[in-house]
């Protein structure tokens, strides 16, 4: 028999029993339909990740202050020893530090800015000149900060384009004067913006205003002793080099702070790209539950498949026979039946692919998750489809063929 | 023993030609059953013969063997010259496919497929074309009287009609025997004399039949009657009591 023969012969006896090989193909349009989705959004998840990598760099440390458990890790660390960083650190890492490409140290804290009648709450970040270059701030106009600005706290700011266009619209605002609290500030530029971060958060919410200005003019009541950062974050020339300068710096800090062997750091190190690492993981284990479920699904309509299958030999055992009695060989038996699982599944993956695409796409609209559509995602859910109907259509194939006609005859 | 079958069979092969044939069922186990005993049967082109049989006789064994659903455990087969023993179960499809035309007592036709469908299906496995199967169903269809009964599904057709479509469709490979088993048990008499005389009418056309029957009016109206009891095969008229006696048909 050839393959049409076989086909039209499927074809035939599906719609024989339409709605039972309808709603078999149905355990595979959920199963192909939750590949798809799922797969889509755990590649969305990663794509989100490898773009925050890229934004973020992986030739970047970031120190803060406080113990390695972190800011609000336990009670040993108390106010005091918060602010364990200073300007004269970020200064003997720039020179004792080899391979250090920029390094600065910033403060930080939330503000409210007015211009007009407009006014909005929003976060600024006193910092040293490299920290642009560091975090890859670009200004789009003005002229930024001069080295009077920085060295005799110039009430200047720098504002991020969500801020920029909250205050003046569609204007630069370079130039005018707004407020920061109670103090007034000039606009001396405006960031291009970055858009959304990789945790989520807006980005272009900030405004920047020198380091010692922020020390002076915004935190004021805090009382931070002189000289003090809350961070400082540095690039290295080559990212290989990130794990070497990640122990020297740390070697000079516990120097520098007198930290006796065994005593715990009075700071914190971070390498952006263990947090990167630890949350692909995360994404990675998400990926995988997310496909288990999607296989799950797609097994139990595999099963589904089975079972019909098994079904229909049993009904159908005496058309075997005659088939065989005629001239059908068992492999003429086992060709037809495994196509019409493969049929019932391939049908289910047509439709499948479709409701899962849209899903997607839905999915993608709709709701806070990423998702990431490529032909790559349909043709392994087609796949799927196939080995579906192929696996779970071998075994009632198996069994059909190897009846013995002169019993399937016999069968009433 | 029909004359006629006689004259041929000095220059044709011999459609079944057995040789001590022997089956037996669960060999060497307590229920061992010896179905057949060393039956040696010739049956030439163009011969109507009947076997004929009581149930338990064997009879369905030797339908079974002779049809090649089945093979032997001792002795030999030829179909059509060919021996069966050494073949698979695939090789045994398309012997039975191309040497062997089946009736069966209850039809067997495939209910959803209409008569022409029916006829067409065995052509299917021979990788024939479709068009080409359907002109030659067709031919099957008028050669049985139905030509106006193509589109029709079985459950539309008569019990005698059926019985035609399927004898339409063991005709259609053109095979050198045709094979019927009790072919009119399901049929009232006067219409069992109908799909009988087609028989014969098939004979006429130098088919070859064979007929299974327990049934000695339905055997009278062979050329020739074969009786097994017990596993063995008896040539010729109605011994040991068994039926009444009727005329073998010249």
């Amino acid at each position: 028999m050839n393959v049409l023969e076989i086909l039209r012969t499927a074809i035939f006896a599906l719609r024989g029993n339409w709605m039972r090989s309808a709603l078999t193909s149905l355990g595979v349009i959920i199963g192909i339909a939750a590949v798809i989705v799922m797969v889509s959004v755990g590649q969305g998840t990663q794509a989100e990740i490898d773009k925050m990598v890229s934004g973020l760099g992986s030739q970047r440390l970031d120190i803060s202050a406080g113990s390695g458990r972190g800011p609000g890790g336990g009670a040993r660390m108390s106010a005091g020893s918060f602010f364990t960083l200073t300007e004269d650190d970020v200064e003997a890492i720039r020179s004792d530090v080899q391979n250090v490409q920029y390094v600065a140290g910033a403060l930080r804290g939330n503000t409210q800015v007015v211009f007009a009648e407009n006014n909005a709450s929003t976060s600024w970040q006193g910092v040293q000149p490299e920290f642009f270059d560091i975090n890859n701030w670009e200004l789009v106009q003005g002229d930024g900060f001069d080295a009077q600005d920085y060295s005799s706290a110039g009430k200047v700011v720098i504002l991020g384009d969500t801020v920029r266009r909250t205050l003046f619209g569609d204007d630069s605002g370079i130039g005018q004067t707004i407020r920061l609290g109670r103090v007034p500030f000039t606009v001396a530029g405006t960031l291009k913006p970055k858009g959304q971060g990789g945790f989520g958060q807006d980005q272009d919410d900030v405004v920047m205003v020198p380091l010692e200005t922020g020390r002076r003019r915004l935190l004021g009541s805090m009382g931070l002793p002189p000289g003090t950062v809350m961070q400082i974050a540095l690039t290295v020339t080559d990212a290989k080099d990130l794990d070497f300068v990640q122990g020297e710096v740390e070697a000079l800090l516990r120097q520098r702070h007198k930290i006796q062997p065994g005593e715990e750091d009075d700071f914190n190190v971070r390498n952006i790209s263990q947090i990167v690492a630890t949350r692909t993981a995360t994404t990675n284990l998400m990926s995988k539950l997310l496909g288990a479920v999607a296989g799950i699904c797609l097994i139990i309509g595999g099963i589904g498949i089975m079972n019909i299958m098994l079904v229909s030999v049993t009904e159908r055992i005496r058309e075997i026979g005659l088939r065989m009695a005629v001239g059908a060989g068992p492999r003429d038996v086992r060709r037809q039946f495994l196509a019409e699982a493969m049929l019932i599944s391939l049908i289910g993956g047509v439709i499948g692919i479709a409701i899962g695409i849209g899903g997607a796409l839905l999915v993608g609209k709709f709701s806070e998750l990423p998702v990431e559509l490529n032909a790559k995602v349909v043709g392994l859910a087609a796949a799927f489809a196939i080995a579906t109907g192929l696996f779970f259509g071998y075994y009632p194939a198996r069994k059909a063929s190897l009846l013995d006609p002169i019993e399937a005859l016999r069968q009433q | 023993m029909s004359p006629a079958a006689g004259g041929a069979a000095t220059a044709a092969v011999p459609v079944i030609l057995t040789r001590a044939l022997g089956k037996v069922y669960s060999a060497g186990s307590e229920a061992e059953v010896v179905a057949l005993k060393g039956v040696d049967v010739r049956i030439m082109p163009g011969e109507f013969v009947a076997i004929m049989g009581p149930s338990g006789s064997g009879k369905s064994t030797l339908m079974n063997l002779v049809g090649c659903l089945d093979t032997p455990t001792s002795g030999q087969y030829l179909c059509d010259g060919v021996d069966v023993a050494t073949l698979d179960a695939e090789e045994l499809a398309v012997l039975r496919r191309d040497k062997i035309g089946f009736v069966f007592q209850g039809f067997n036709l495939l209910p959803r497929m209409s008569a022409l469908e029916n006829v067409a299906m065995p052509m299917g496995y021979a990788n024939i074309r479709r068009a080409e199967r359907l002109r030659r169903a067709s031919e099957a269809m008028a050669a049985v009287g139905l030509q106006k009964r193509e589109g029709h599904l079985p459950s539309e057709l008569s019990g005698g009609q059926q019985q035609r479509v399927a004898i339409a469709r063991a005709l259609i490979n053109r095979p050198p025997l045709l094979l019927a088993d009790e072919p009119t048990g399901a049929l009232d008499s006067k219409t069992g004399e109908e799909i009988l005389a087609l028989f014969q009418r098939l004979r006429d056309e130098g088919h070859t039949v064979v007929l299974i029957t327990h049934d000695a009016d339905v055997a009278a109206h062979c050329d020739r009657v074969l009786v097994m009891k017990d596993g063995e095969l008896h040539e010729g008229t109605f011994q040991e009591g068994l039926h009444p006696q009727q005329g073998v048909r010249a």
